[in-house]
């Protein structure tokens, strides 16, 4: 039997935007076992619902992450709004899905653009980057930010977009969408990126779904899990379906967030088009007294905020399950058996958010 | 509602026969989380086919000990470990145990400690 060694990887690594720290066992070259260890950054956000009114930990919700943060504060609006019964306009639901699917796009380009520098694709990296500059100049001019929004509010929205600019957001969507298709075919076809990331980190339909696996990781592997399909907020007027692949590796991973960005793309033509004419939110009264687990799907899988009120100003409890916290489970199954020098992308392929993991 | 929540309250004693039978229904294990109230209100969450269902437990602020689920969903481990650093439950069995290091955190078991949450 081959002797047995310990390689530490991370929390600092090239291809660790965040800090995560990994026991690798190796005997040899092949990864046998991994050991995972967060908690370098946590900041007990979930702590300061004891110190904010439930109305202001909107900001902090969206202040878990500056990727995810558009959908980290529907996500908290919507558990809010569900213990209040408020019943919130349609025009914000359908601002809300066009801002959601819009941070979708971000998000899967962020990570594309990561992956293709993690395996020395410089000028792929660079053109995703380019690519998802354009979308979040879209996020600037319809919400004023291009990290933290702000746009959503218990109740409804902060902002409106006129309809004049939903017209023209269109036509400059389905240009970006062009842009993006000559992208998605190198992410599909390319002989490097299926040479690297094919056959790797495979995680199969039954262990997916046994170890927890959320989002594109579950979808990659042959689940139909998307929480979208709860129909929350807009999402009961939008047709789609899941994207699903059934490989289970790196590849498959990529390929689904691939797909995801015209899914996106379709949905936000989709909100534009029914998006109702109206009020963007109704007043707040009183204070919640209830409980709701609100489920969200962000672009790294369903996310759960536990929100419990008490009668006052301040909330009981909150908290908040990541994408990334159920995907670490799946993330040991896919790196048991790899060689060492397929870990890194392995790592990445879950599109690990540690800023998230520990809010 | 969008969706229907099932909250049901279960006894400690009855937690690992629910959880099996969920586990062989084919349902999966969305989180497990604490609510410090007078006493800890753990929730165990799945899920099959977008339905949800939650299993409620109390436990006692004095000593309290949990046995794991790990045996029976392995990603319950990590949830376990947290219950264990931020509100100082004592869980037996655990597949993997941290040992109390799974966040590096500056203050023992924080989300007990309100006090201390005031003074800063």
């Amino acid at each position: 039997m081959a002797e047995r060694t310990i390689i530490p990887f991370g929390p600092q690594h090239p291809v660790l935007p965040e800090p995560i720290h990994l026991d690798l066992v190796i005997e040899d070259e092949k990864v046998v076992e991994a050991i995972p260890n967060i908690g370098f950054i946590h900041r007990g956000l979930e702590l300061l619902c004891k110190k904010k009114t439930f109305e202001d930990m909107t900001f902090v919700a969206e202040r878990i992450c500056g990727i995810c943060s558009f959908i980290h504060g529907v996500g908290y609006c919507q558990g809010i709004e569900q213990i209040m019964k408020l019943d919130i306009p349609p025009r914000a639901q359908f601002l809300r899905s066009f801002w959601s699917e819009l941070a979708r796009i971000q998000s899967h380009l962020l990570w594309l653009g990561l992956a293709a520098d993690a395996i020395g694709f410089e000028s792929l990296f660079m053109h995703s980057w380019r690519v998802r500059e354009k979308i979040l100049d879209i996020f600037e001019e319809t919400t004023g930010g291009r990290v933290i929004f702000g746009a959503s509010k218990v109740g409804g929205t902060r902002k409106d977009i006129n309809n004049e600019t939903l017209q023209r957001l269109a036509k400059t969507l389905k240009e970006i969408e062009e842009d993006y298709r000559s992208l998605a075919k190198v992410f599909e076809q390319d002989y490097t990126i299926a040479t690297r990331w094919s056959g790797i980190g495979i995680v199969s339909k039954e262990e997916a779904h046994s170890l927890g696996a959320v989002g594109p990781c579950a979808r990659a592997s042959g689940l139909r899990q998307d929480t979208r399909l709860l129909k929350y907020g807009a999402y009961e007027h939008l047709d789609f379906e899941p994207i699903v692949e059934t490989a289970g590796d790196c590849q498959a991973r990529t390929v689904v967030r691939v797909k995801e960005i015209f899914q996106a793309f379709d949905l936000m033509q989709q909100s534009i088009a029914k998006m109702p004419e109206g009020e963007i939110d109704i007043k707040v009264t009183g204070m919640p007294h209830d409980e709701f687990f609100s489920r969200v799907e962000q672009p790294r899988g369903e996310v759960v905020y536990y929100i419990k009120g008490n009668g006052t100003k301040y909330l009981e409890r909150f908290r908040v399950r990541t994408p990334t916290f159920a995907n670490l489970a799946p993330l040991l199954k896919m790196l048991a058996g790899c060689d060492l020098a397929d870990a890194p992308a392995i790592v990445l392929s879950i599109d690990p958010c540690i800023s998230c993991t520990e809010r | 509602m969008f969706e229907h929540q099932e909250i049901v309250n279960i006894e400690i004693s009855e937690l690992q026969t629910h959880v099996k039978k969920l586990c062989d229904e084919g349902y999966r294990l969305v989180q497990i989380g604490c609510t410090a109230l007078d006493h800890f209100q753990i929730d165990y969450t799945f899920d099959k086919d977008h339905k949800f269902f939650d299993l409620r437990i109390k436990l006692p602020k004095e000593e309290p000990k949990l046995n794991s689920i790990s045996t029976i969903y392995l990603p319950a481990c990590f949830y376990e470990n947290e219950l264990h650093d931020l509100f100082g439950i004592q869980v037996s069995g655990m597949a993997i145990d941290f040992g109390g290091k799974f966040y590096r955190i500056a203050e023992k078991n924080p989300f007990i400690n309100p006090k201390n949450l005031e003074e800063k």
